[in-house]
Order: C-alpha cells, then sequence, then structure tokens
C-alpha cells in the first residue's frame, strides 16, 4: 500500500504532477499557491523524470510556454491564483480554439484587483463563463480535499486529453494552505516521442517523410469556416457535458433543504449539517466536483422535492447563477457568501440558512 | 475521540510549527488531521495562529468558530480567542507578556510559565516545544513518542542532532504543569 503522508494541498499538486508524468510545469510565484513551484524547484523532476520546470517572466509568458508546449503534445501546466489568471485570460483562450490539451490551476484569492491574499472563490465565473473571449470552455475541477488536489491532476490531464481541451482545477487558499492526509498517484513514466505521436497525430512535432504538415492555428479568415470551427468545438463541449458531471451527495436522501458549495466552502458547509442535524434540522448538500459542466440534473431533480435551496460561496453569488437556471423557480434558491478573502465560520452558515429559511411566520 | 485546537501567538514563536509537529504525530497514531494556517504578512511580527484537528473519524470542516482547546501565546490572541473555546475546554496561556489574564471560569485555565523556562534551558528556540510539552500533559491527545516521531519527519536529517533537546523541552514543559 502506498505511504500516507501530510502536506498542503499546493505541495500535493507539485507531487501528482511529477509523478503522472507531466513534461513541462511553466509559472510565475503568487500568494497562496508559490508552493506549487517551490515544491517543485526542490524535488528537481529535470533529474529523475526529465519533466521541465521553468519560473517564467511573467503570467503571459507562463500561459504562452503551455501554448507552445501544448501544441507538440506534451502534458504541460501552470499554476497561478486570481490576478495571475487573469493576465493569462488571452492565453487560455487560443488554447481553447486551438484545441489543445493543457491543465491549469487557479488557486483563487480575495479580488477583484490585486485584492487580499485570503481564500476566495470570485473566480466561479472567470473560470466557468469565460475570462478570455469567444464561445470557448474548459473543463473545470473543484477540490475540497489535499487528497482531490493530488487525484485531480491526473483527472485533469486525462480528461484534457481525451477531449483536447484546457482542464482547469479551481482551487482557493484554504485547500492549497491547509496540510492534511494524501496518498500520492503510482509514478508513471513520461510518455516517449513516439506514444505521444500515436496520441497526439495533430501535434506539430517536425514532420516526418509523407506526412501533411500540421498547422495549429486559431486564426481562420474565412467566416464560414470559422463557424465549422465553432461548431466543432460545441459538439466537443456537448460530449463532456454529457459524460463528465461530477458532484457528491450528503444527505440528499431525507433532506428538506439544500446546501450547494464546492471547494473548501462544502467542508465548512458539511460542518454546519452536522450541526443542523443534531438540532433535527433535515439539511443535505449538493457538491459540486465539476463546475463546468454544471450539474444541473441533480439540482433539477432535488429541486422538485427540497423546500429551499441555500447556495454558499466565498463570493458575491455566482454559482447560484446555475443553480436558480436548474431548479426553473421550482423552489427559492437563495445565497450567502463572504468576501474579499472573509472564510464563513461553520455557525455562521447555519445561522444564515436558519435567518433565511426557519425564521418566517 | 476529537480534538479542536487553536495555537495562537506572535509570529515567530514557532506556532505554525508547533501546530505541524502536532499533526504529525496525530498521521504516526493513524488519526485524522487538518492542518490550517492563518497564512499571510501577519506572519512576520504580528500574530500567527493555526487550527489542527485530530479525530479518530473523518474532519469536515478544517475552518471553525469553536475550539476544545486553546493554546495562547500573547495578548492579542488571548483577546480575540478567549471566548472561542466551548465551555469545559481548556485554555493554556503563557503569561509572559500577558497583562491581562483569562476571566472565563466555565472553562480551564492553564498558565505554563513556558517562556522563564527557557531561560533555564538557556535555549529560547526550545519555546514552542516547552509549551508542546505543556499542552501533551494537560490534554493527552497523543503520546510523546508519536510527537519525536513527528519531530522526525519535519526536522531535516541535517539537524537529528537536535532531536533529544527537543525531547528535553517537552519534558521540562510537562514538568511545568506538575509544578
Amino acid at each position: 500500500m502506498e505511504e500516507v503522508r501530510l502536506m498542503k494541498g499546493n505541495e500535493a499538486i507539485a507531487h501528482a504532477a511529477v509523478r503522472y508524468g507531466v513534461d513541462g510545469y511553466f509559472g510565475y510565484p503568487i500568494t497562496p499557491q508559490s508552493e506549487v513551484l517551490e515544491t517543485l524547484e526542490a524535488l528537481m523532476p529535470w533529474e529523475t523524470t526529465g519533466m521541465v520546470v521553468l519560473q517564467a517572466e511573467s503570467e503571459v509568458a507562463a500561459i504562452n510556454m503551455v501554448y507552445g508546449g501544448a501544441s507538440t503534445g506534451k502534458a504541460v501546466m501552470t499554476s497561478s491564483s486570481s490576478p495571475g489568471v487573469s493576465l493569462m485570460a488571452e492565453g487560455l483562450s487560443y488554447i481553447a480554439a486551438g484545441e489543445l490539451p493543457a491543465l491549469v490551476i487557479n488557486v483563487m484569492r480575495g479580488g477583484p484587483g490585486l485584492g487580499t491574499i485570503h481564500p476566495s472563490q470570485a473566480d466561479y465565473f472567470q473560470a466557468t463563463k469565460g475570462g478570455g473571449h469567444g464561445d470557448y470552455h474548459f473543463i473545470v475541477l473543484a477540490p475540497a480535499t489535499v487528497q482531490e488536489m493530488a487525484d485531480f491532476v491526473g483527472l485533469g490531464f486525462d480528461l484534457a486529453f481525451k477531449y483536447r481541451t484546457p482542464a482547469m482545477i479551481l482551487a482557493d487558499g484554504i485547500v492549497g494552505q491547509m496540510m492534511e492526509k494524501v496518498v500520492l498517484p503510482e509514478f508513471r513514466p513520461r510518455r516517449t516521442d513516439e506514444e505521444i505521436a500515436q496520441q497526439c497525430p495533430w501535434a506539430v512535432t517536425g514532420r516526418p517523410e509523407g506526412r501533411k504538415p500540421n498547422i495549429l492555428t486559431t486564426l481562420e479568415l474565412d467566416s464560414y469556416r470559422m463557424e465549422e470551427n465553432n461548431l466543432r468545438y460545441q459538439r466537443t463541449y456537448d460530449a463532456i457535458k454529457a459524460n463528465e458531471v461530477r458532484y457528491v451527495e450528503y444527505f440528499t436522501d431525507d433532506a428538506d433543504y439544500i446546501f450547494v458549495a464546492f471547494g473548501s466552502m462544502a467542508r465548512i458547509c458539511l460542518k454546519a449539517i452536522e450541526d443542523a442535524r443534531k438540532e433535527g434540522i433535515k439539511v443535505g448538500m449538493i457538491r459540486p466536483i465539476t463546475l463546468w459542466p454544471f450539474p444541473s440534473q441533480i439540482i433539477d431533480e432535488l429541486s422538485r422535492r427540497v423546500k429551499g435551496m441555500l447556495v454558499v460561496e466565498l463570493n458575491a453569488g455566482q454559482m447560484i447563477e446555475d443553480v436558480r437556471m436548474a431548479a426553473m423557480g421550482r423552489v427559492p434558491v437563495t445565497h450567502f457568501g463572504r468576501l474579499g478573502g472573509i472564510v464563513p465560520n461553520p455557525q455562521e452558515v447555519l445561522d444564515a440558512f436558519k435567518a433565511q429559511f426557519l425564521t418566517n411566520g | 475521540m476529537k480534538e479542536e485546537i487553536i495555537v495562537a501567538g506572535f509570529g515567530g514563536q514557532g506556532v505554525l510549527s508547533m501546530g505541524k509537529i502536532l499533526a504529525y504525530a496525530a498521521l504516526s497514531d493513524d488519526l485524522e488531521v487538518t492542518w490550517m494556517p492563518s497564512y499571510g504578512p501577519e506572519q512576520r511580527g504580528g500574530t500567527a495562529n493555526v487550527t489542527v484537528i485530530l479525530s479518530d473519524g473523518p474532519i469536515s470542516s478544517p475552518v471553525l468558530d469553536t475550539f476544545d482547546t486553546a493554546v495562547i501565546l500573547n495578548q492579542q490572541s488571548l483577546d480575540k480567542f478567549e471566548s472561542k473555546v466551548k465551555p469545559g475546554g481548556t485554555l493554556i496561556y503563557d503569561s509572559y507578556g500577558i497583562h491581562r489574564a483569562p476571566q472565563r471560569t466555565d472553562i480551564n485555565v492553564y498558565r505554563v510559565d513556558a517562556m522563564e523556562a527557557t531561560f533555564d534551558m538557556n535555549n529560547s528556540k526550545t519555546y514552542n516545544m516547552i509549551v508542546l510539552g505543556a499542552l501533551l500533559k494537560i490534554r493527552n491527545i497523543v503520546p510523546v513518542e508519536s510527537v519525536m516521531a513527528g519531530l522526525k519527519k519535519v526536522l531535516p536529517e541535517r539537524h537529528h542532532n537536535l532531536l533529544d533537546l527537543n525531547r528535553q523541552a517537552i519534558m521540562k514543559g510537562m514538568d511545568l504543569v506538575n509544578g
């Protein structure tokens, strides 16, 4: 059995990347995720697996290094925190348009602007609705534990290569900075050039004799062909929506009310639920793991049998729009959140729930 | 078994390290554990705190509003966290630099003069281990041997010659509670 270790979420990401056989990491330090780059530098994987670890001169440079590396079929990644991810928005749009697999990690901090360095979930819109320009999406995974920080590196890359799309791990300062137990994934070797050529026939790796050139460009001056490209992207997104929705249900069987929360906020909600149930209040929870594609189906089903839903987020109300869309006005859907890096404790969540749902009349 | 602990004091007192050693001790004991630091600019000079939860079952929230045990190492932290100890819980504080002693009567309050003890040991760096020793004596959360195993993991190998000094500091802290 693999050894159980104790580490921070950020450190777990770095270890998992080396073990997955990632070819390259390009990043620029920013709190609260700097341990990703620091841990990779300490692990020195260039001496063992041959993985490249490079501190770029900026986030703009880092994401374009990812763009270049991904174009060659390599497994490449970057990590940053909110302001840094904003700088990467242009590159993300290009990577999505180029139909390139890559992994981007955002360990969110309070914004807007340079904001604070403390935990936030205020980049939900940016991650799930765009951020860069154009009709694109990428897969967004929301880890709630250090174990999931490690596991979602592999899952993110697997999905990115399966669908030829970037994937994002949308974490926050809590799950990045906290330590808990983790079992790291098994080591696997980096893919050989032959394996990459087989898995990624589209990759630009130098044209062998007799093969047509692979050209990766996001520019298409013929709008009819650009529409064709867009329709192809949309077919990919439809397939992802049909196959890759992931979420966890907690105490939904007998629940009168439902919390909807992701990442570390879901753990704080879980404690509030434990406390509520001690008082005989039947609350359950849906924790989306994929924020895009969003688990609309289960919200739709639950909205037909619960009395109300409280969406709890470290923002002013972002995921609530997706929950309301799925609940279609069948039940009240309200919001509780703290802003700018403040994290509510379980009692605050429970008090907010009672104030919003139990004090009328 | 579940113990929800906050350790709070100045940055530089070894607050986060003490929490980390406790967390590693829990790992050695096959307990579930979360270690959630206050992180950021307040670590230099200002206040620092860490929430450590040890449990034999799964841990939901790493962020808490109340604690079974608070280990308080400066006045600001006492002001902030005295009210956050659960009734019947434990508050351990070092009187060094404290000008207003804890007021509550519904919790178990222990004064541990760990800073003074560092003068006896002639080594101020043993401070957090002395505090940890006192905590272990008062709240029998994990055995000393698990703490030593945890220390071995936290300390880089080049510093393993300090393991014995740390054990002495832990014992010193335990004795402070006796006395």
